[in-house]
């Protein structure tokens, strides 16, 4: 009797399972199942991301400090490390030169150029293009030390490359104009990210587009605008969304001009540094790394709205 | 409204690839032209250099009056339809019409109101406002031709226009356009790798192969009297049946047997010579009763096309088809013989056809 109940129930269940996930349960395991399979990416993803982010938001509510009473025995001041964020100097001025680093080095530098290169580039085949290919690509795969020391061999004010190329010796570069250098760097380092997701984007618009659009008088620049970009336009924010939130949080700046000279290239991440270890002062660090975060995720939300909406207008 | 004339338009790629080797041609303002052949015999490379997409490394194009050779694309005032037929995903159909008129820098409301008038004319009224991803094929060819016919060209240019159409839609496309075409007047070049889609809609064909132009004629030219062996065997749906022969005697010997063909068939050619007879399936009737003088063999296989049946006979070793209507069905295994149609006898000597003056004057 129990042994002939045991199976009609499994049975009902597997049937009840099925169909309610029908629809969009194509694997056919059942929600718990399939539970299982995500569990352990899950849990990585919670001990190593969501667990820290949280100790961040806790630490930030308290004085925590790198030495003193305050290493050992934190107190908890609740908001006082976020108003004095936002009341100090430091962070307003820091937020700023960040959006400048961001708009100028990633938005513009880093994927206008990437896409300018992709398509001139598009048709080209043989050494220019190899070249090409190599030099940014190069860029792109050398570790940050490695490019930070070459970029204070190019830029330093006495035996720099570029001081002896311009004749110009003693010319401070990094002390000057300090966000220029790194803008300029970072350009330098990072468009091969955009350059070959925009090449393989463009590789997507049929030749055949382009060609008819050619046949009806279009200039290179109309097809790119009429022709190209509409179709683009998703790999444009996912590029946008990628090197805006990675140049947000780029610590290699510090290499060349270590947030110099008078805080005057201290962007964010350099800032939190800055405060936390060589100020000590661990607590309003964490509150300036949770603020960062909520900016991070503005950004964030505000290119996938735009990536949505395009997906509304395709439907 | 425009001729197109070339003259020693040769094409080599880089690499040394021949693409198009020193060819003259000339199109006459109005005309429907085939460009026809297998694929990679330069057809579509001829096309695209007309069209100014690859620039030819000797020779010269003409169209109309002026020589547009360096001219860029957008300049030589063509309108090409491409295979896939290169609609912008993101623009409606009217966008997509209007948009040579845009480029052109044509006030929008006048050009919409022209997108409007061109897509009546190909019933495409309704489907103003829809994305090319919501237009079946047939749809999608059409919105590419109102958007070619959009600014008035001199010239259409089509690549393999029907080959992105199920077989039904073919057909009527394939009338569609003719019709179209006549209407237009509009001097009009396509490609096309099938024989009978070429044979349909063309006022004249030439049969390329590898960079080189085999023959240029009227569908009914190539097809009758197809001037090389090449073309012979790329024209008709049904293929020519090509049998070695030799003369003896004055007469044709092939498969074995002695073939009594027209006089004059054979009158420029000596004794022993070698040749290849040509004999459309068409043009052969079969004889169930002895025939004197006729080709016999067995029936090896009968294929139903429908009103008409493909007959294979085995001749001696050789395979000769041909067809018959669908009330004259042999047997299997019966013996039968071929008579052919006597004004339709075609002899190549080295594979060049052997025009004869007697079988012209007959044609």
């Amino acid at each position: 009797m129990t042994a002939g109940a045991g199976p009609t129930m499994t049975r009902v269940r597997g049937r009840n399972t099925g169909a309610v996930a029908a629809d969009q349960d194509a694997a056919g395991l059942g929600r718990w199942r399939a539970g299982l399979f995500v569990l352990p990416a899950l849990v990585l993803i919670g001990v190593f991301l969501v667990l820290p982010a949280l100790w961040t938001i806790y630490l930030g509510a308290t004085d925590f400090q790198l030495t003193g009473t305050a290493a050992a025995q934190p107190r908890i001041v609740g908001m006082d490390n976020l108003l004095s964020v936002f009341s100090g100097g430091g962070f307003a001025g820091s937020l700023l030169l960040t959006l400048e680093y961001v708009v100028g080095s990633a938005v513009v530098g880093q994927a206008g150029l990437g896409l300018a290169l992709a398509w001139v580039m598009r048709d080209r085949r043989g050494v220019l293009r190899r070249v090409v290919d190599a030099v940014v690509l190069l860029a792109w795969i050398l570790p940050n030390s490695v490019v930070a020391f070459l970029w204070i061999a190019l830029l330093d004010r006495d035996s720099g490359t570029l001081n002896a190329l311009l004749g110009t010796p003693g010319f401070g570069w990094l002390l000057r104009y300090p966000m220029l250098s790194i803008i300029v760097f970072n350009i330098w380092r990072g468009t091969a990210f955009s350059q070959m997701l925009y090449s393989a984007a463009l590789a997507n618009v049929p030749r055949s587009q382009l060609e008819t659009a050619r046949l009806t008088g279009a200039t290179p620049w109309r097809q790119l605008w009429d022709v190209v970009l509409p179709q683009i336009r998703g790999h444009v924010l996912t590029n946008l969304l990628l090197v805006s939130l990675w140049t947000f949080n780029d610590f290699t700046p510090f290499l060349l001009t270590a947030g110099g000279p008078d805080h005057r290239s201290e962007t964010l991440p350099v800032f939190v540094y800055v405060t936390a270890l060589t100020g000590g002062q661990l607590g309003l660090g964490a509150a300036i790394s949770f603020v960062m975060l909520l900016v991070n995720l503005v950004i964030a939300f505000g290119y996938l709205r735009l990536l949505g909406r395009r997906k509304d207008g395709a439907a | 409204m425009a001729a197109i004339t070339t003259t020693g338009l040769g094409k080599v790629y880089p690499g040394g690839v021949r693409a198009l080797d020193a060819l003259d041609l000339s199109i006459t303002d109005g005309e429907f032209f085939a460009l026809l052949g297998p694929s990679g015999c330069g057809k579509t490379t001829l096309l695209r250099t007309l069209a100014g997409l690859e620039s030819p490394t000797s020779g010269s194009i003409t169209i109309g009056t002026s020589d547009v050779t360096r001219l860029p694309p957008g300049r030589r005032d063509v309108a090409m339809v491409f295979q896939d037929y290169a609609l912008f995903p993101h623009m409606t159909t009217a966008d997509n019409i209007a948009y040579p008129l845009r480029v052109n820098g044509v006030p929008k409301s006048s050009r919409h109101d022209k997108a409007a008038q061109i897509a009546a004319e190909l019933g495409l009224a309704e489907l103003l406002a829809r994305r090319p991803g919501q237009l079946s094929g047939g749809q999608q060819q059409r919105a590419a031709l109102a958007r070619a016919m959009a600014c008035h060209p001199k010239a259409f240019l089509f690549d393999e226009p029907l080959s992105n159409l199920d077989a039904r839609m073919r057909l009527e496309a394939r009338s569609f356009l003719k019709r179209l075409q006549r209407q237009l007047g509009v001097t009009t070049v396509f490609v096309t790798h099938d024989q009978s889609e070429a044979l349909a809609m063309a006022d004249r064909i030439a049969v390329m192969e590898s960079g080189h132009i085999r023959q240029i004629g009227t569908p009914v030219e190539v097809f009758r009297r197809p001037s090389n062996i090449f073309v012979a065997s790329f024209i008709g749906s049904t293929p020519m049946n090509l049998l070695e022969a030799m003369v003896v005697d004055g007469q044709v010997e092939t498969c074995g047997q002695r073939l009594v063909v027209p006089n004059g068939v054979i009158a420029g050619l000596a004794n022993g010579v070698s040749f290849v007879l040509g004999l459309r399936p068409e043009y052969l009737t079969l004889h169930t009763a002895s025939v004197p003088g006729a080709l016999c063999g067995v029936v090896a296989v009968v294929e139903n096309l429908g009103s008409q049946q493909l007959v294979s006979l085995e001749v001696s070793g050789t395979t000769v088809r041909c067809v018959v209507t669908e009330d004259a069905e042999p047997a299997l295994g019966a013996e039968c013989w071929l008579v052919p149609r006597a004004e339709r006898v075609l002899v190549y000597l080295d594979g060049e056809l052997v025009e004869d003056a007697v079988l012209s004057d007959a044609r």
